[in-house]
């Protein structure tokens, strides 16, 4: 709600960090004429008194929409604890991109609720890189069972691997595809 | 008179005369009523490829009665069909269903192309896992343009494949 | 084809064009409905049954992927729209719709009031025209021919509103970021009233004819439960969500655009079986007879529908991750942008792809001939679901 008002008071709405290089800090670096809205602020801080803020990362705090970044070791329990005690539970989307100048794969969930009335609006994202050259990361199938499908699009899509993911297959590509996965950034169309 | 035409060499003529004869009168409006029930019983697979089945479906409705043509989705098998209308464009992983499907059709059968990405691919021709065009794997006899075209555009590709089929003589 | 079997396979075995003979079991038999089928449009699942109940059912999407999210990086800002329109041909403005909202707040661009009332004009009259074609093509799946012709006879009123509106009946590019290409004709808003009066009596007749036919309710009722916490945990959207008993709708729980001073209730039902997913759509129409009402009542009376914008439009690095609405469900895009004028990366999340989780959950244990109600049911649109 906030964020339409925003819009209407005709001021122009403040872009976030650039993606590719997650902060250290506990708090993103203000924006002149900002602050960091206090519920969200709020929710990333329990993650963070729970896991240590060497562990979590946090890209952006915005209304409405959080960015937290996590190791793939650690993701398993964090995804645990935000379905169990922060209440979001179900992933919207699972998706990943490729980072070919940091030689990485970001894979993010965006994560919703639909049982809590005062989260129904936000979208926690969590995220975590890998190395492009042996992607693996651990499978979220077991916290979010919604995830399942969209994992096995990433598989086949960027070529990350998900450990403990029931069927690492080939989902909407034709049966004889030969070539990277599609998303890649060496895969280039033909013709552009 | 008669004794002289019937005689062993000369019936051999007179029969194939009468043949002829017969073959003469008879071809063309055999050739036409075949042809007339040809035209007006096309009956499509039901076989969607992509996004124009929606306006394929709209010209089924009410208002574009495409049943008066003779065009009814028979819903029984595939080998009682005469006509495939690729509807959109044809991916790398239906392409082999497509053609099974085509094979599977008794003669004689008629490919409509419908939209632009059937003709060559379309909105999406420098896409990874689309066809440049359906002609590379079945013959088409008709190609309607649009994207996706209207319905009276493929009412007006029904009947230029009539008046085709009209044309055609019959074996 | 093989990847699930153990054995050796013989060269006597293979049967041309890689299918392999499975190993003899007299119970099951493996039945492939495939793109060709009146059953199942541009999809293709398999499934395995048992005399007459499923056991097992495998999804296979892709028959219609074109590679959108890869053809958006080749392409700039405003030339994304009229390919990104595509996966669902008839809904054109929810997809479009929420792809603006995205890459305006990364461009960080002001839409005008009145663009922004025609923009959810536009996005209730493409609502009705997807659902009435999904109400048809349900007709079509449970053999009742009268459900197919009324409503494709009934959206031929809003495809009429919609081509004066736009030029186009689908597919209309009408949505950009920024606003709408054209304002609206003259005489529009009677003409819409008019056509919503009539439609709102036609709405009671459907619910007459088609909802209390016994057979229909026969078919539909009982079958396919899907529980609310089976609902909640499986990240389902869309009417199957409020079928369940979940009454989440994103116009009310992130209003966007000028929906926060629309008033209107979520529908939802409590079952959660097939004819509670029938109903939905059915009381959703509803609802949006009244919305377009109260929209062309408060819309104001004159300006702007565009915002000026560069030929090229680029904002700073960063991203961004807006959701709408559609006929569907929530329609998601995760665009990420690197400072030029391309998306470095388009995530588009649809609905269909998110229902189609609870397809294998619902049809294993049901009988065979549940299998039309219960896959129509949870409103896939193989096109979109593809991308």
């Amino acid at each position: 709600m906030s964020q339409d008002q925003n819009n209407k008071s005709g001021s122009s709405i403040t872009p976030s960090q650039p993606p590719s290089t997650p902060t250290k800090a506990a708090a993103p670096p203000a924006k002149k004429g900002t602050e960091v809205p206090a519920f969200e602020n709020g929710l990333v801080s329990q993650i963070i008194s729970r896991f240590g803020e060497d562990k979590i990362k946090v890209t952006y705090i915005r209304p409405l929409r959080m960015k937290v970044n996590v190791d793939p070791t650690g993701i398993v329990e964090v995804a645990t604890f935000i379905r169990d005690n922060l209440g979001f539970d179900h992933a919207e989307s699972v998706t990943g991109t490729d980072y070919p100048k940091d030689n990485q794969i970001e894979v993010i969930y965006q994560l919703g609720s639909y049982s809590k009335d005062d989260i129904a609006a936000h979208i926690l994202s969590l995220a975590t890189r890998t190395n492009r050259d042996d992607a693996l990361l651990p499978s979220l199938t077991n916290v979010y069972k919604s995830a399942e499908y969209h994992e096995r699009e990433t598989f086949e899509m960027l070529g990350v691997y998900f450990e403990g993911h029931p069927r690492n297959e080939r989902f909407l590509l034709p049966e004889d595809w030969a070539d990277l996965p599609p998303l890649r950034k060496e895969f280039r169309i033909r013709g552009r | 008179m008669i004794k002289d035409l019937i005689n062993p060499t000369n019936f051999n003529l007179m029969v194939s005369k009468i043949s002829d004869i017969l073959v003469k009168a008879l071809d063309q409006p055999l050739g036409y009523a075949i042809n007339w029930g040809r035209i007006w019983s096309l009956w499509p697979v039901h076989l969607e490829t992509a996004c124009c089945s929606v306006e394929f479906g709209a010209a089924s409705g009410p208002r574009y009665d495409v049943e008066r043509f003779g065009i009814i989705e028979a819903f029984g098998s595939l080998r009682q069909c005469d006509l495939i209308v690729v509807q959109g464009t044809v991916n790398r992983k239906m392409a082999p269903r497509l053609r099974m499907v085509y094979d599977q059709m008794p003669e004689p059968k008629y490919v409509i192309a419908m939209g632009a990405c059937a003709i060559t691919g379309g909105l999406y021709v420098d896409s990874y896992n689309v066809l440049p065009g359906v002609d590379g794997i079945i013959p088409v006899d008709v190609y309607v343009p649009g994207c996706p075209p209207r319905p009276e555009t493929l009412i007006q590709g029904t009947i230029l494949l009539q008046e085709k089929i009209k044309r055609s003589k019959i074996k | 084809m093989a990847k699930n079997l153990e054995h050796q396979i013989d060269e006597s075995e293979k049967l041309g064009m890689q299918i392999v003979k499975e190993s003899e079991d007299d119970r099951l038999m493996t039945l492939s409905v495939g793109p060709q089928h009146p059953g199942s449009g541009h999809f293709r699942f398999t499934i395995k049954v048992d005399g007459d109940y499923v056991v097992y059912c495998d999804p296979d999407p892709g028959y219609v992927h074109r590679g959108e999210e890869k053809m958006c990086e080749y392409r700039n800002f405003i030339q994304n729209i009229p390919h990104l329109e595509r996966p669902v041909i008839h809904d054109s403005a929810n997809i479009t719709y929420s792809y603006s909202l995205a890459v305006e707040e990364l461009v960080g661009i002001q839409v005008p009031r009145r663009g922004q009332f025609i923009r959810a004009i536009a996005s209730e009259l493409d609502r009705q025209i997807y659902t009435l074609y999904w109400l048809a093509i349900y007709g079509i799946f449970l053999g009742h021919s009268t459900m197919f012709m009324w409503p494709t006879g009934d959206r031929e009123l809003f495809i009429d509103l919609m081509d004066a509106l736009s030029g186009a009946r689908v597919t209309h590019a009408f949505n950009i970021p920024g606003g709408v290409r054209n304002d609206m004709p003259l005489g529009f808003k009677d003409k819409c009233l008019r056509h919503i009066s009539y439609f709102e009596k036609r709405l009671k007749e459907y619910e007459d004819i088609f909802y209390t036919n016994p057979l229909f309710i026969q078919r539909t009722e009982g079958v396919g439960i899907l529980t609310k916490e089976d609902a909640i945990r499986l990240g389902v959207t869309g009417s199957v969500l409020r079928a369940s008993g979940v009454p989440y709708d994103i116009r009310k729980a992130e209003p966007y655009d000028v929906y926060n001073e629309i008033d209107f209730k979520v529908q939802y039902m409590k079952s959660g079986d097939s004819l509670a997913r029938a109903y939905v759509p059915l009381l959703d129409m509803k609802e949006s007879c009244h919305i377009m009402r109260q929209l062309l009542d408060k819309m104001p009376e004159s300006g702007e529908v565009r915002a000026k914008l560069q030929p090229t439009p680029k904002g700073p690095p960063g991203e961004a991750y807006r959701r709408v609405e559609s006929g569907r469900g929530a329609l998601g895009y995760y665009i990420v942008s690197d400072g030029s004028p391309k998306p470095y990366r388009v995530k588009i999340s649809v609905g269909s792809f998110r229902n189609m989780i609870a397809l294998p959950h619902l049809l294993v244990g049901s009988k065979l001939a549940d299998m039309p109600s219960v896959y129509w049911s949870l409103n896939y649109w193989p096109v979109e679901a593809d991308r």
